[in-house]
């Protein structure tokens, strides 16, 4: 625990010394706030307009979050389907690496037509960018069960529907939570991607991405990087949940949360 | 209750795996099969319990096609083959569960195996909590739950330290003579065999046959007294000439 504590110090002396770094070079160097505020500048902007950014963070948070939960329920009956019948894996799994080489940020205007300005599409951008990798770790736990495992569901003579439901599905929970880790952090990227082409998706409310949009074009350098770190804190936040959740469901079990030695 | 009449397997890729078996083994009896790697005794064992099908020849259970016999079968497997998000509690009733037996008979019947196995004071903890010994003990609890006629064991205590082995060899053949099932036993293991069984089959590889049938004669209640006695160890000497005789035929033909 102690060892723990003076690790956590030590990172923070280091960021310390490195905003340090950053603040002197900017006085020094005289550099304008334009170009590069100082941390101090920066800290500001965020003290003075923090309820417009936590409004952006709320907004963007809503849409990623969306997203994120419309890409694990869609991704892991897409996965149990494939595990199931393996001709069609074998003719669809091609398509989901479409899913991640396809450039979001090309096809974002196009969700925009299809489905309009507004929260939905933002979210389906966010959904489309996360639903990759949650098919293909989940498919991949479900379809990694040894043999003699099904071996002994048969013996018993279990059906189809138990197979998959008590055997393949639990066994996949490690893997759906490593698609789960990925996506949490790229939900965000994906609602922030979206906003910059959906604009502001309420009347006279914005997202982090629209925010950012009208922040480099006003100049509001400070406020932008306000908003970056807003972002960074959003995508770290839903990273750290899917941990959470991770935790809550496998501690007692698996192996990567393993604290106790077994005697 | 278990026949077998020239049943020979093929596997896909054309190694042949099992040649013309022929074995025919009466209620009560504990038959274990030796030999060494490549004689397919394991997939022997997949054979009768109807998991792998036969390429030819004739193979019942209980007058019955192997995988309609399931229900009076049970399998424990080389690995315990835990479900390691369940307690041991839920392994045990694991077959109960999934043959929709109501939950209190259920947990009746658990508690029984777990009190049989001695492992009532584990039922909540996970697998990855237990020693090797005690997980394969969970295996065997959950196999004799469906209350099984036959029972189907693939090498169960190769992991195993030879001190646990030893115990959980005792344990069987304790199980073995309070519930008379009849019991077919795949080992590479020499003293294991003689120490439970009442015949050895040993086998030889390349293609998988039949090389001998030893019957072991000596008298149950078998303890660790038993692996002391001159005629125990009479029998192993036997049983490793025939198992080398058969492995050095093996080095002839390859």
């Amino acid at each position: 625990m102690n060892r723990q504590l003076w690790l956590a110090l030590n990172s923070l002396i280091v960021l310390a010394f490195l905003l340090a770094i950053w603040q002197l070079s900017v006085m020094l160097l005289r550099v304008p706030p334009y170009m590069l505020p100082g941390p101090l500048v920066v800290g500001a902007a965020v003290v003075s307009r923090f309820p417009a950014l936590v409004q952006a963070l709320l907004i963007t948070a809503e849409a990623a979050g969306l997203g994120l939960a419309g890409s694990i329920v869609a991704g892991v009956s897409v996965a149990l389907v494939f595990a199931q019948w393996r001709w069609l894996r074998r003719l669809l799994f091609p398509y989901t690496i479409l899913l991640q080489t396809v450039p979001i940020v090309a096809i974002a205007p196009l969700i925009l037509m299809w489905a309009g300005t507004g929260v939905t599409s933002v979210a389906l951008v966010a959904f489309i960018i996360c639903l990759a990798p949650i098919i293909a770790n989940t498919t991949q736990g479900l379809i990694s069960v040894e043999e003699n495992l099904i071996h002994l569901f048969l013996m018993h003579k279990a059906t189809a529907s138990q197979i998959l439901f008590k055997l393949r599905l639990p066994h996949a929970m490690p893997s759906l939570f490593v698609g789960i880790r990925i996506s949490a952090g790229i939900s965000v990227i994906g609602a922030i991607t979206g906003e910059l082409f959906a604009g502001s998706s309420r009347v006279g409310q914005g997202g982090l991405g629209y925010s950012i949009l009208y922040a480099s074009g006003q100049l509001e350098t400070d406020y932008l990087f306000a908003l970056v770190l807003a972002a960074t804190v959003l995508g770290f936040t839903f990273f750290f949940m899917g941990m959470l959740a991770e935790w809550y469901f496998l501690h007692n079990w698996h192996e990567s949360n393993r604290s106790d030695i077994p005697d | 209750m278990v026949r077998l009449e020239n049943v020979s397997k093929q596997f896909r890729s054309g190694a042949l795996a099992l040649q013309n078996i022929s074995i025919g083994i009466e209620k009560g009896e504990f038959v274990s099969f030796l030999g060494p790697s490549g004689c397919g005794k394991s997939t022997l064992l997949k054979l009768v319990s109807g998991l792998v099908p036969a390429t030819s020849g004739l193979l019942s259970v209980n007058g019955m096609a192997p995988s309609n016999a399931r229900e009076i079968m049970s399998f424990i497997f080389q690995d315990a083959t835990l479900l390691p998000w369940r307690t041991v509690f839920e392994n045990v009733g694991l077959g109960l569960e999934l043959e929709h037996k109501p939950r209190a008979e259920r947990e009746e019947k658990i508690a029984a195996m777990l009190e049989l196995v001695g492992l009532t004071h584990v039922a909540q903890r996970y697998p990855r909590q237990l020693s090797g010994g005690m997980k394969m003990r969970v295996s065997i609890a959950r196999a004799l739950a469906s209350r099984p006629q036959i029972l189907l064991l693939d090498e169960p205590f190769a992991a195993l330290d030879e001190m646990s082995r030893d115990r959980l060899n005792e344990e069987l053949l304790r199980l073995y003579l309070e519930h008379y099932w009849t019991v077919l036993f795949v080992t590479h293991s020499v003293a294991e065999a003689v120490f439970l069984s009442t015949r050895v089959v040993v086998l030889a590889p390349h293609p998988g046959r039949v090389a001998h049938f030893v019957p072991i004669d000596l008298p149950f209640p078998r303890t660790a007294e038993t692996r002391l006695s001159r005629s125990y160890e009479d029998c192993v000497a036997n049983v490793s000439r025939l198992l080398r005789s058969v492995q050095a035929l093996d080095g002839v033909a390859s």
